[in-house]
């Protein structure tokens, strides 16, 4: 019996070689697969769209790929926190990536992203490199923002992500003005501002909503739910953590931030309702697995079993490795080897950025204005350190 | 001769009190017709009207800027001719417009952001220093922000203290933001159109109680293309004895405590001798009024106290807070030797304080006294009356019982410039 069943294992062995050639071709097919959301949407003043979502091989490896490569560069820009390569703040979004790369699936480069200081991702997600985010952080010239940014100031704005801001929610005011030159200027084109449930609360948030309800701005506000505002938990931030409802008069929709599908699906509907009738929210349910940044770890106000239970249950990666491998679009071997693949070029652009030199002692001054006028700009030490800004 | 001109006064109808009075009027009939005069507010509005007509992402957003036809009129007429969409009535949420407006800057739109008063900026300042001042530094020139937040700046009359602080020195501190401040009409017309052309963000001071002020202006000025450099002051007058600072409302009490006339026609007393001398007073007075109306602003035909002294002095108006025009100051310090700064606002940590460090730092050895600075009073503005006319600088009244004589010695090479209430 188990002669028999070890030669017809070699007998199979030719057949599963050619299988697994074929679905090697498969993933780069844009045959239709039909994918169901983990949760249905539940809506405010507003008919949340089907849970029954369209995807292709290529878009589903594709998610499994940029969202590998997220948490592979959060989990190294923690090391490199630990060893005092990056200073500072350093607010990291593992967890949180079926957000950033399901947004990225429904909308183009067209449409504007603005975020607050959890941005590596959402940069990465833009089209921005490896280097160019390793170098920032640990203050490079390579940096996208030359090094004079740094973790909360990433910026690509010919890709349309304008940043990167380390104000609590002062990024939704400026989606809302994007949103409003993108009306003026007759772009039929969409601004994601992007903020937290702690954020939620503020008061410029509702004054930029109102004046973009009444203005009908095609302005689509993601709130990123990770049910905690540093260290306060929802329940004693806000007396209703309903977010998707706070908008009153503006519909709003609450979506299942842990399934990149579902996030996709929130997202091109949002765009065509925006377009069409202005203001939406989107609430996503997502976590992080990390503290708030470097410096919290994160377990003083939750329970490590609560971050083990969402990383068994709901963890963004593995449902998309279960989705592909359910259908048969790679096997266990392949998947592993992309993680190897995306471990090594993090490695790599981490040893390239370390190359990076630093910014030039000129850079101090540059940058201050576009039109300088010529004008004396003074260091620390007025008769020392001083420049002419151009 | 007289009689003629008298008539003529009375024809006119004109109320006049004195016959020197009526001179003036008749004076300016007959001279002024070759200087145009216009207000600070038809300055600024005709600065805003055409910026917005030659760069279709020029658009106005604020508080009853639309309907309203602006809150002190600034922007009449501009809803009639652009529309709704580019004269943005908002709701009373500075903080959300402002965002919005340096939101819209970031995307390439070119705002004006109004603000009732710069007090209400204080609500949306996260935005002007946070959003607007530091993003192209922090994101190492991607991002520019071409907007312009403009509003009247400092006290007015009786508003109280929650509506009369002036905003120069905080503005003026932060590197990004370019600050300026104008006096005249010419001033508010070139430095309004510098500042919406220029790609950084600036901090545009007018002053409310000047909206009204006529001042003489140029065909040149009057020009579309016209506009004024920014970081460059104005050497409004040219002295050789003391050299004053001042910019938006306090330059025209500078000029006033100066002189009126060039310094060369201070009257001897003696002219005053009414037998003798009322027609070349007429005279005097015509051409006077002439040099008046076309070259100074000033109700008051009193010769300032300095030039009664015989003391000749330097008026610099700034126009620009930040970039500061250090080298016109030092130039100027270093010719008259002493330097008297004015400002409408506190006096700590001030636009007069940063002047004084600036001229210490690069003109010490050519100060012949300390540095004078004049600024309004260290506390909240009161609404009483005469509390109100103790915080903050005053323009001489007619009546001697409010003018606060300098005790000047006579010789002015011993100038001790003490405290002058102005």
């Amino acid at each position: 019996m188990a002669q028999l069943t070890r030669r017809t294992t070699d007998l199979l062995k030719p057949f599963s070689a050619a299988l697994s050639s074929t679905r090697l071709l498969t993933t780069t097919s844009t045959n239709p697969i039909t994918v169901e959301t983990s949760l249905p949407f539940t809506g405010h003043r507003i008919d949340p769209p089907s849970r029954t979502v369209e995807t292709t091989p290529q878009e589903l490896m594709s998610f499994f790929r940029d969202m590998a490569l997220m948490r592979r560069m959060e989990i190294a820009a923690d090391s490199l926190y630990k060893a005092k390569l990056i200073r500072g703040f350093c607010h990291l979004y593992d967890g949180q990536e079926a957000v950033a790369v399901g947004m990225e699936a429904a909308i183009t480069k067209k449409d504007c992203i603005i975020t607050a200081y959890r941005d590596h991702c959402i940069f990465i997600g833009r089209g921005g490199t490896l280097l160019q985010c390793f170098s920032e952080l640990m203050g490079r010239k390579d940096g996208c923002s030359k090094g004079k940014g740094g973790s909360m100031h990433f910026y690509k704005k010919e890709n349309g992500f304008y940043g990167g801001h380390g104000i609590v929610g002062a990024q939704v005011p400026l989606g809302c003005g994007l949103a409003f030159a993108q009306k003026y200027s007759k772009d039929e084109n969409v601004t994601f501002a992007m903020y937290g449930d702690g954020a939620a609360n503020q008061g410029q948030l509702f004054e930029a909503l109102n004046m973009a309800a009444l203005w009908d701005l095609p302005a689509i506000l993601v709130c990123e739910n990770n049910h905690y505002g540093m260290g306060t938990a929802e329940w004693r931030a806000a007396k209703s953590p309903s977010y998707y409802k706070r908008g009153d008069y503006v519909p709003g929709l609450k979506v299942d931030g842990m399934d990149a599908f579902a996030v996709k699906q929130a997202c091109k509907f949002a765009k065509e309702h925006a377009l069409k009738n202005g203001p939406i929210i989107l609430e996503m349910d997502t976590y992080r697995y990390h503290g708030h940044s470097m410096s919290d770890p994160g377990s003083t106000y939750r329970t490590r079993d609560e971050i083990s239970g969402v990383r068994q249950e709901r963890d963004p990666v593995e449902r998309i490795r279960k989705l592909v491998l359910s259908h048969d679009l790679a096997t266990e071997k392949e998947l592993k080897d992309i993680e190897k693949e995306v471990r090594k070029k993090v490695d790599e652009a981490i040893a390239q950025a370390k190359e990076s030199p630093m910014p030039d002692p000129s850079e101090l001054f540059t940058n201050v204005y576009v039109k300088g006028y010529g004008v004396e700009a003074f260091g620390a030490d007025r008769k020392e350190l001083k420049a002419v800004l151009p | 001769m007289l009689g003629v001109i008298r008539q003529r006064v009375t024809c006119r109808g004109i109320p006049t009190l004195t016959l020197e009075q009526g001179m003036r009027v008749v004076a300016s009939r007959t001279f002024s017709s070759s200087a145009k005069e216009i207000t600070v507010r038809e300055a600024l509005n005709s600065a805003l009207d055409e910026e917005m007509s030659a760069d279709p992402r020029v658009f106005l957003m604020g508080e009853e800027v639309g309907e309203y036809q602006g809150a002190y009129k600034i922007s009449k007429g501009l809803l009639e001719k652009y529309g709704p969409d580019r004269v943005v009535d908002t709701p009373i949420t500075e903080a959300g417009f402002t965002g919005i407006g340096v939101g819209a800057a970031y995307y390439g739109l070119k705002p004006v952001i109004e603000f009732m008063t710069f007090n209400f900026s204080m609500q949306a300042i996260d935005h002007i220093i946070n959003s607007a001042a530091k993003s192209n530094y922090m994101s190492a020139g991607q991002i520019s922000v071409p907007i312009v937040f403009r509003g009247p700046n400092g006290a007015a009359a009786g508003v109280g203290a929650q509506h009369s602080q002036c905003y120069a020195a905080w503005y003026g501190s932060i590197p990004g933001l370019k600050v300026l401040a104008p006096y005249s009409s010419e001033d508010a017309r070139g430095l309004l159109k510098a500042a919406i052309r220029d790609p950084d963000p600036v901090v545009f001071l007018e002053n409310e109680l000047l909206y009204g002020e006529s001042f003489p202006i140029s065909a040149e000025t009057l020009d579309s293309s016209f506009s004024l450099p920014i970081g460059k002051a104005k050497i409004e007058r040219e002295g050789k004895d003391v050299t004053i600072t001042a910019f938006s409302k306090m330059v025209g009490y500078a000029l006033q405590i100066r002189n009126l006339k060039t310094n060369e026609m201070v009257f001897p007393r003696m002219f005053y001798n009414r037998i003798r001398v009322r027609v070349l007073r007429i005279i005097c007075i015509n051409l006077q009024s002439y040099i008046f109306y076309n070259c100074m602003w000033n109700p008051y035909r009193l010769p300032g106290i300095l030039a009664k002294e015989g003391i000749s002095a330097e008026v610099i108006n700034l126009r620009s807070i930040r970039p500061l025009d250090r080298s016109t100051i030092n130039a100027s310090v270093r010719k008259t030797n002493r330097l008297v700064t004015v400002e409408e606002g506190f006096p700590q940590h001030g636009v007069g304080a940063e002047i004084c460090a600036s001229v210490l730092e690069d003109s010490f050895e050519y100060l012949d006294a300390p540095v004078e600075r004049i600024a309004g009073a260290d506390v909240p503005m009161p609404y009483a009356a005469n509390l109100e006319r103790m915080a903050v600088p005053q323009q001489r009244g007619l009546a001697t019982d409010q003018v606060h004589w300098p005790q000047l010695p006579k010789r002015y090479k011993e100038l001790k410039l003490t405290k002058i209430n102005l």
